[in-house]
């Protein structure tokens, strides 16, 4: 088990997270600043490092050329996909990209793709996670939102694979949060999950049946969050300082953050308070300020939360039920804290909704839940299984643009469809077949997935060709596809096209690091921490040296503390990782008199009138730690 | 535990028509799992009756195919594999792929009605296409046959969906019209009910041939009876459609 470990990872829209099982509990593991959320922004600093989380935030201020965030929204999507949202976002497209190429973002003068961004997310998550066991981490379940289509889906798993992860599985995000749910409650029933996030909507409908959790059926909108939110906020305060105080900001990209920032402190206010207010200093001395009252921001939001309802109806179509058939409802994502969002939700399934869970990390617990199934079960684990569906129709695109449907939406997946394919002309040797996904009539109002050409058909009469295609969409949601001629029962060559997807070797060449590589480094790291650990013990002997406690110390004590002190002095100057742990363990254990002396010494110093603070304790020597000391910062 | 149990029913000659021993221990195999080792086998092209281990009636039992869907699912999803050998990786994947494609067709009446009438040669959907085709590449109306009784009804419903189509464009509404389709709609919904009463009664018939092996000339009046019954109510679902698109 312990080489098998497996962790669950929610990259999201506003923030990451990672977990896994201890035990029988899934637990969020916290990064170095003990924050259990990354926030899914990354920089590139004026060394050309790569940096993410909190320290790339202070970028989006200061230079927000250099900083990205809400890069999910981007994923396995074209330039003409988003053109209109980069006017809200942001985000610098390279100047040279070409029609259906992969989307390039800017940082500073460098370019990267949207797989790459969220892989520096990724890797920072698998470092907090080598850090917490003290061990590497290759393998992981990474969470989507139910709704993203096949392209999405392939990003994010390249982008897990040029993290240097093994991603073992693709999870719906509203299913991950069940399982969370589920551990729990294990019971049988209807469960509607509504997953409003910082960029995309989700809800699923599930049955429960004795540890089964089968998906009847989803709906949601890959782009409606609290971003549009944020972003009507925005505007209308851009708006009220062009009107008022006569200045335009809005080609300042680093006062458009300072007002982002301000009016998403306004709207987690306006969750808890009748009102809030907006204040900025803005360039030349001007000072904007405006307050909120929560009946203005819930009249404003009305229409985008109205947007969920539609989803929603539709889901419970598919599923064949009525809101009074669903036996609980569960919210999950930092935008279903607003309470008019709950009110709706209420209103929507005619009962009070469940949010016993963090909103913000039971995606990802339910990330870990899938983890330890895929990595061999527990007692907690074991009879559980997820039957999840595909989110949109897959169709091909026949004769006039119109599309046939082959895997119908919500099917339980995986699923598959042989279609058969013939020649028009004689003698010819490839057709092409446009594979869509969505649920239009027509293919150019559907999502184009790939073009595929069936090469090497032997050359025959018109008609006569037989050609099997089998599309098979996996446990991932993701499509794969073979196909066979069979009067000559020849495989018929397919080269894939995938719209606005990496190849395999695009892949291959952004690794980040390599897997041997990922080896190496972590050793390096180990050393490197080993080390300091080091110093710091003796950095402590060194002040006990000074103190009474030394003194009391018998001779023999001093010498084997010496003694260990120089072995350990001697080793940390190699790369012998074990050997420098075994010597810090040895000096810990021989100076353990000297701690407890020093603690003497110390609290009876306090007992003359001294505080703590004023006795000189030292820093001791201390148990190794795992990770850094939690520092809780309030987000 | 019991779906090996059960498996052990399934033999492979209900699979494909030839039997095999298991790759794993050499063993004559039952269909999903070896009945000697309990190794998962590859997956073999099969109808969606087989896999289940039924015999082709269409008279299913429901819950027990349920029961039985999740009972595989425990057994051959690729969670269960995500720890073994690529090759049983992707058995896994093809078997839990007929798994649920088998219990999608199944559990629903029609689809499973008209698979069965796959099974016997007969091709609604690529009739359906072929006639689509030939109407498009000829320039000439599909033909659809309107079932007899349901004439006179569909002659005045087109002229109310014409009208409705027009005000709709024009912007205007007209309450009695809509009242007028919302009760049409009604009726035909209403058709469904009897329409499932009659194919029911083929099954059973249907059932009954199966039970003593009947020769396919004694099945044919059965078979094409059930396609006149599913063409119609495929009419039927058409025209519920198309009043839904107007009343919208």
């Amino acid at each position: 088990m312990a080489d098998e470990r497996v962790v669950g990872i929610d990259l999201g829209t506003t923030n990451s997270l990672v977990a896994f099982m201890q035990g029988e509990k899934p637990v969020v593991i916290p990064g170095e600043d003990g924050s259990n959320l990354l926030p899914s922004v990354v920089a590139l600093d004026p060394n050309g490092q790569v940096i993410v989380g909190n320290p790339a935030r202070k970028y989006l201020i200061e230079t927000a050329d250099r900083a990205v965030y809400s890069v999910k929204r981007l994923m396995g999507r074209g330039y003409e996909d988003v053109k209109d949202e980069l006017k809200l976002f942001p985000f610098r497209v390279a100047e040279d990209l070409q029609a259906g190429e992969v989307m390039r973002i800017m940082l500073g003068d460098k370019d990267f793709t949207p797989p790459e961004i969220s892989a520096y997310i990724l890797r920072q998550l698998r470092r907090n996670a080598e850090r917490y066991f003290g061990a590497p981490v290759k393998k992981a379940v990474i969470t989507v939102p139910a709704y993203f289509n096949d392209a999405q889906r392939q990003a994010t798993k390249d982008a897990g694979r040029i993290a240097g992860l093994d991603v073992l599985r693709l999870v719906n995000e509203p299913t991950a949060a069940s399982l969370a749910y589920g551990l729990d409650q294990k019971k049988n029933g209807i469960v509607a999950v509504y997953d409003l996030g910082g960029g995309t909507f989700d809800v699923s409908i599930l049955k429960l049946h004795d540890g089964i959790f089968e998906v009847i059926a989803t709906n949601g909108d890959t782009h409606l969050g609290g971003d549009d939110i944020d972003n009507l906020l925005i505007a209308i305060a851009l708006d009220d300082i062009q009107g008022d105080l006569k200045i335009d900001v809005r080609r300042n990209a680093e006062v458009v953050q300072m007002i982002r920032k301000a009016v998403i402190d306004a709207k987690i206010a306006l969750s808890n308070s009748d009102s809030a207010q907006l204040e900025l200093e803005l360039p030349g001395g001007k000072h904007y300020q405006r307050t909120i009252p929560r009946a203005l921001f819930e009249q404003m939001i009305e229409p985008i939360l109205q947007r969920t309802v539609g989803p929603v109806k539709q889901a419970l179509k598919d599923a064949g039920l009525e809101p009074a058939q669903i036996d609980e409802v569960v919210l999950v994502g930092g935008s279903t804290r607003i309470p008019q969002v709950r009110q709706l939700v209420q209103e929507l399934f005619q009962r009070e909704p469940h949010c016993e869970l963090n909103p913000d990390e039971v995606v990802a617990l339910g990330a870990a839940v899938q983890a330890q199934i895929l990595a061999g079960g527990s007692d907690a684990t074991k009879d559980m299984l997820l039957l999840d569906v595909t989110p949109l129709s897959l169709g091909i695109e026949a004769l006039g643009g119109v599309v046939a449907k082959i895997i119908h939406r919500n099917s339980t997946i995986p699923a598959s469809a042989t279609e058969h394919f013939t020649t028009g002309v004689e003698g010819q040797t490839a057709v092409a077949i446009h594979v869509v996904q969505g649920e239009r009539e027509l293919a150019k109002d559907c999502r184009s997935l790939a073009r595929f050409d069936l090469r090497g058909i032997p050359p025959m009469p018109a008609g006569l060709p037989r050609i099997e295609v089998k599309f098979l969409i996996d446990a991932n949601g993701i499509l794969h596809v073979s196909a066979r001629e069979q009067r000559s029962g020849k495989e018929a060559e397919i080269s894939v096209q995938p719209s606005y997807g990496l190849t395999d070797e695009q892949v291959e060449n952004m690794l980040l690091e390599s897997f041997d590589y990922a080896e190496q480094d972590f050793a390096q790291r180990q050393v490197i921490e080993a080390r300091n650990e080091a110093n710091t013990i003796l950095a402590a002997l060194e002040k006990g040296r000074g103190g009474a406690a030394w003194n009391a110390l018998s001779g023999e004590e001093r010498r084997d503390i010496a003694k260990q002190e120089s072995e350990l002095r001697k080793v940390m100057l190699t790369d012998d990782y074990q050997g420098i742990r075994k010597a810090i363990d040895a000096l810990n254990q021989g100076t353990m008199r000297l701690a407890e002396l020093m603690m003497d010494t110390a609290v009876s110093s306090a007992l003359k009138g001294k505080t703590f603070d004023e006795a000189d304790m030292g820093e001791g020597p201390s148990a190794p730690h795992p990770f850094a000391q939690a520092e809780i910062k309030s987000e | 535990m019991s779906v090996s149990e059960k498996d052990n029913a399934v033999q492979i000659e209900q699979l494909n028509g030839t039997k095999a021993s298991c790759w794993s221990c050499g063993d004559m195999r039952a269909a999903h799992f070896c009945d000697s080792c309990g190794s998962l086998q590859p997956a073999v092209p099969t109808d969606y009756f087989s896999f289940f281990g039924l015999g082709r009636k269409l008279n299913v039992d429901v819950s027990r195919l349920e029961r039985d869907f999740y009972q595989f699912s425990r057994k051959l999803h690729p969670d269960v594999f995500a720890r073994a050998t690529g090759k049983e990786q992707d058995w896994s994947l093809q078997k839990t792929s007929q798994l649920n494609d088998a219990y999608r067709t199944l559990k629903d009446p029609i689809a499973r009605t008209e698979y069965l009438l796959k099974l016997e040669g007969v091709h609604m959907e690529e009739q359906s296409k072929q006639a689509t085709e030939h109407a498009r590449q000829t320039g000439e109306v599909k033909k659809q046959v309107v079932p007899p009784d349901l004439l006179e009804e569909v002659f005045e419903l087109n002229m109310q969906l014409e009208e409705a189509r027009m005000n709709k464009k024009m912007g205007e509404a007209d309450e009695s019209l809509t009242r007028d389709l919302q009760q049409t709609k009604k009726n035909l919904e209403g058709k469904y009910g009897a329409l499932d009463r009659e194919l029911k009664g083929y099954w059973d018939q249907w059932d009954a041939l199966i039970g003593r092996d009947a020769s396919d000339e004694d099945r044919k009046p059965v078979r094409d009876k059930m396609v006149d019954l599913l063409n119609r109510r495929k009419y039927v679902q058409h025209l519920v459609r198309d009043v839904n698109d107007v009343l919208e």
